[in-house]
C-alpha cells in the first residue's frame, strides 16, 4: 500500500477510534480528559491529511487520482459495491479544511462545554460527526457517498438536541433529520438514474463514460442530477429546504460552528464540484443548481438583516455565502467555490466561537436586542468577531473578498443570462456587509448592558434562575441542559488559541488565490477538473479591476450604511421598522417559509394521513385485510374443532379405522 | 407347528380387545381390553422370534410387558383419583376435552 492510501485510511481510522474510545471510557476520564482525547483524534486526523497531501503532490501531476480499494462490500447482480476512497486533490482539499478547522473547533470546545454534564458523549459525537464528513468527501464510489452523507445526518441530529431535554432543541434536532433524509432520498434516487445508465457505482468510471452512456443533457441524465441537486440542497440548506439550519442554532455553539464552517452544510458544494462531469453534461441541471443557489443567497441575505438571535444572524450568513459557492460550482466556477468553502470555514468558525464567547458573557442569553457595548469588556472577542465579519463582508484584503470576488468574476465571465445572478451577487455583497456589521455593531457598540459592565468589573456574570432563550423556560443543569458554568475566550487559553488561529488563517487565507498574481487552488485543484470544459477560464484585465474595485467598494459601503444607521442614528432603524412595518414581519418571519411548507405539504399530508386512517385503514387493512383472515382461520378451525368430539371411544374407532384402512392398502399394493 | 396357528390366535385376541375397547364404557374394562391387545402383540411378537431363531422378539414383548405394566398402574391410579372425587366412572360422560 503506498502512502497515499495509507494516510487516507488513517485520516478516516482516527476520528472513528476517537469516537469509540470515547464511548467507552469517555466518562471515566478525570477532568477534561474526554476533551482533550477528542481533540488530540481530530489532531492526528489532520496529521494524517497533510501528510496525505504531502506524498500526493509527491507524485506526477497526470496521476494524482488515486483509488483506494478496502474490500468488497459485495458483489452481486451486476453492483460491485466496494468500500473505495478516491484521493485527489479536490478531496484532499476537504479533508484538511473539514480535518483543520474540527481540530480547532474541538479545542474550543474543550474549555466552552467545560461545566456541561454530558462532556464526553459530547465529544464522543463530534468525533463521529467530523468521520462521517471524512467519509463522505472521501468516498470513491456513490454507496460509500451515501453512507457517509446518512451519517452526517445523523450525527447533526444527535448534536442538534444535544441538549435533549430542551424541548426546542429536540424539534429542531427532528426538523434537521427529517429534511435531511429528504435529502437522502434526492441523493439515493438521483444515484440511481445515474447508475441505470452506467453501470457501475465508481466514481472515475461513471465519469468517465458519462458521454458514451447518456446523450447531451438526456432526460435521465437532468433527473439524477437534479435528484443529486435535492440532496445537496437538503444538507447546504438552500431554499426551499433551507429551514433546518436557523433551527439547529438550538444545538451547543461548538456545534454551529462545526456544522456550519466545516462539515455538513458544505457538502452540497463538494457533492456538485464532485459531479461536476454530469453537471456539465446536463447544463439544465446545473443551470437549476446556479439558480437556486442565487435566489438563497438573496433570501438568507434579506432575512439576516431582520432576524435578532445573535447565531440565526451568523446562520443566515451562512445560507447565503453557501449560495455563493453552490452558484459557483454549478455555473463551473469550481475553484473558486471551494475557494470561498475553504474561507468561509476559517471566518465563519471565527464569528461562531466569537459569538459563543458573548453569548457565555451573556450567560447564555442569545437575544441582540438585550446585547450591547461588549467592546471594552471583551477585546479579544470583539477583535476576532470584527476580523470574521470584514472577512464575511469581502473587505480587501480580508479573505473573504478574494474568494468571493473570484466567484462572481468568473460568473460575469460566462456572459450571457449569467450577467443577472452577476448583479445579484453584487446586491447580496452589500446585504452581507450590513447585516454583519449591524450584528457587531448592536453587539458591541452602543450603551454596554449590565452584563457587559459587570464584565468590566471582572466579573463574569451569572444567571441565577437557568432558562432556555427561546422560551424563558425555567431549567436545571443536569445531564441534558446546558451546564452551569460559562466560558469566555478571554479566560481560557484553548479557545484563545483556537480563535487566534483562525483569525490569523481568516485575515491572510485569500492570499492563496489573488487574480493575477497567485494561483495555489487553481493550480492544486487542477488534476481533479482536468475533465472540464469550464474550468480554465481566463476573464478579461476589465472584468478583473471592475470586480475588485466594485467588491471592495460594495462591502465598505454596506459596512457604512450599517454604521449609519446603528450606530450614529439608532432611531432610524426603530423608524425604518415601523414605516416598513409588513417588510419587516415578512422578514422576521423568514419569508414565512415555515407556513409555507406547512401549508404546501405538512398540513395536505395530515390531511391525507387522516382520510387514508378514515378510509384505507379502516375499510381496507382492519375490514378486509385483518377481518377476512381472522374470518378464513375462524371458520377452518370452527370446522376442525367439531371433530374433536371429547368421546373416547370415537377416537379409538378412528385409530382402528385407519389402521385397518391402512393395511388393507398395503395389502392390496403389495 | 406351523406359525400361522399363533398368529391366528394373536388376531383374535387382538380383535376381542379391540371390540372391547371400542364398545365398552367403563374405563376398567377398556384398560382391561388394552392388555388384551399388547398381550396379542407380544404373542405375535414370541412366535415371530421362534421362527426366526433369534431373541429381538423376545426383548421387544418384554418391553411391551413394561410398558403395559406402567401404563396399568397410571389407568388404575387414575380410576382410584376419579372414584375419590365422585365422578361417572364411565367414558363417554368424561369428554370435557371436546372442541
Amino acid at each position: 500500500m503506498n502512502s497515499v492510501k495509507l494516510f487516507a485510511w488513517l485520516t478516516l481510522a482516527f476520528p472513528l477510534a476517537g469516537t469509540i474510545a470515547l464511548a467507552l471510557i469517555g466518562p471515566k476520564l478525570p477532568g477534561r480528559g474526554a476533551g482533550w482525547l477528542g481533540s488530540g483524534a481530530l489532531a492526528l486526523s489532520f496529521a494524517a491529511a497533510i501528510g496525505t497531501l504531502v506524498s500526493l503532490q509527491g507524485l506526477e501531476h497526470d496521476h494524482r487520482q488515486i483509488v483506494a480499494v478496502g474490500w468488497d462490500y459485495a458483489k452481486t447482480v451486476g453492483v460491485d459495491a466496494q468500500i473505495s476512497l478516491l484521493v485527489d486533490p479536490l478531496s484532499v482539499f476537504m479533508i484538511l479544511v473539514v480535518a483543520g478547522v474540527s481540530t480547532l473547533i474541538h479545542l474550543y470546545s474543550v474549555s466552552y462545554m467545560g461545566s456541561d454534564a454530558g462532556y464526553a458523549r459530547f465529544f464522543a459525537y463530534l468525533n463521529f460527526f467530523v468521520f462521517s464528513m471524512l467519509l463522505l468527501v472521501l468516498a470513491g464510489n456513490f454507496l460509500l457517498l451515501i453512507v457517509g452523507w446518512a451519517f452526517v445526518g445523523a450525527a447533526s441530529y444527535m448534536l442538534i438536541s444535544f441538549w435533549y431535554r430542551r424541548g426546542t432543541a429536540t424539534q429542531a434536532g427532528i426538523k434537521a433529520f427529517v429534511i435531511n433524509v429528504l435529502g437522502d432520498v434526492g441523493l439515493v434516487l438521483g444515484t440511481y438514474f445515474i447508475f441505470k445508465h452506467s453501470g457501475t457505482l465508481d466514481f472515475l468510471a461513471t465519469f468517465e463514460g458519462v458521454q458514451d452512456d447518456f446523450a447531451y443533457n438526456d432526460a435521465d441524465l437532468v433527473a439524477g442530477c437534479i435528484l443529486l441537486l435535492v440532496g445537496a440542497f437538503a444538507k447546504s440548506a438552500q431554499v426551499p429546504l433551507h429551514t433546518w439550519l436557523p433551527d439547529a442554532m438550538e444545538g451547543p455553539t461548538p456545534v454551529s460552528a462545526l456544522i456550519h464552517a466545516a462539515t455538513m452544510v458544505t457538502a452540497g458544494v463538494y457533492l456538485i464540484a464532485r459531479m461536476h462531469p454530469l453537471f456539465e453534461w446536463a447544463p439544465i441541471a446545473a443551470n437549476v443548481g446556479a439558480i437556486v443557489g442565487c435566489v438563497t443567497l438573496l433570501v438568507a441575505g434579506t432575512i439576516a438583516i431582520a432576524v435578532t438571535d445573535l447565531k440565526r444572524v451568523i446562520a443566515y450568513s451562512t445560507m447565503s455565502q453557501i449560495g455563493y459557492m453552490i452558484m459557483a460550482v454549478s455555473a463551473g466556477a469550481y475553484a473558486a467555490g471551494l475557494f470561498h468553502l475553504m474561507t468561509h470555514a476559517f471566518f465563519k468558525a471565527l464569528l461562531f466561537m466569537a459569538a459563543g464567547s458573548v453569548i457565555a458573557a451573556m450567560a447564555g442569553q442569545q437575544n441582540l436586542d438585550k446585547m450591547g457595548g461588549f467592546r471594552r469588556a471583551m477585546p479579544f472577542t470583539f477583535g476576532c468577531m470584527v476580523i470574521g465579519g470584514l472577512a464575511l463582508a469581502g473587505v480587501p484584503p480580508f479573505s473573504g473578498f478574494f474568494s468571493k470576488d473570484e466567484i462572481l468574476l468568473l460568473i460575469g465571465d460566462r456572459g450571457g443570462w449569467y450577467w443577472i445572478l452577476y448583479v445579484a451577487g453584487y446586491v447580496g455583497a452589500l446585504l452581507t456587509g450590513v447585516y454583519t456589521f449591524r450584528m457587531i455593531f448592536r453587539a458591541f457598540f452602543g450603551e454596554p448592558v449590565a452584563e457587559a459592565r459587570e464584565l468590566e468589573e471582572g466579573h463574569l456574570h451569572h444567571a441565577e434562575l437557568h432558562t432556555n432563550p427561546a422560551n424563558d423556560e425555567v431549567e436545571d443543569t443536569d445531564v441534558g441542559f446546558p451546564g452551569p458554568e460559562h466560558h469566555i475566550a478571554e479566560r481560557e487559553p484553548s479557545m484563545k488559541f483556537a480563535m487566534g488561529v483562525l483569525a490569523l488563517l481568516a485575515t491572510v487565507g485569500g492570499l492563496l488565490q489573488i487574480p493575477k498574481v497567485t494561483h495555489v487552488i487553481d493550480h492544486f485543484l487542477e488534476p481533479s477538473f482536468e475533465d472540464s470544459t469550464l474550468y480554465e477560464r481566463h476573464p478579461s484585465d476589465g472584468l478583473i479591476a471592475i470586480g475588485l474595485v466594485l467588491g471592495a467598494a460594495i462591502a465598505v459601503a454596506g459596512i457604512a450604511i450599517a454604521y449609519y444607521i446603528w450606530v450614529k442614528n439608532p432611531q432610524i432603524a426603530v423608524r425604518a421598522r415601523e414605516r416598513l412595518a409588513p417588510l419587516h414581519r415578512f422578514l422576521v418571519n423568514k419569508w414565512y417559509f415555515d407556513e409555507l411548507i406547512d401549508l404546501l405539504i405538512v398540513r395536505p399530508a395530515q390531511w391525507f394521513g387522516a382520510w387514508a386512517q378514515q378510509t384505507f385503514e379502516r375499510v381496507v387493512v382492519n375490514g378486509l385485510l385483518v377481518g377476512g383472515t381472522t374470518g378464513v382461520v375462524r371458520a377452518g378451525s370452527s370446522a376442525v374443532r367439531a371433530a374433536q368430539t371429547g368421546f373416547l371411544r370415537y377416537y379409538a374407532a378412528l385409530i382402528v379405522v385407519g389402521i385397518v384402512a391402512m393395511t388393507f392398502y398395503f395389502l392390496l399394493v403389495s | 407347528m406351523d406359525i400361522g396357528w399363533y398368529l391366528t390366535v394373536s388376531a383374535l385376541i387382538f380383535a376381542i380387545g379391540a371390540g372391547g375397547v371400542l364398545t365398552r364404557r367403563s374405563p376398567l374394562v377398556v384398560l382391561l381390553c388394552l392388555e388384551l391387545m399388547l398381550n396379542a402383540a407380544n404373542l405375535a411378537l414370541i412366535a415371530f422370534a421362534r421362527m426366526h431363531g433369534n431373541a429381538e422378539g423376545q426383548i421387544f414383548a418384554i418391553i411391551v410387558m413394561v410398558v403395559a405394566a406402567c401404563e396399568v398402574t397410571i389407568g388404575l391410579g387414575v380410576i382410584v383419583a376419579m372414584r375419590r372425587r365422585r365422578l361417572p366412572i364411565d367414558v363417554d360422560e368424561l369428554r370435557e376435552l371436546q372442541g
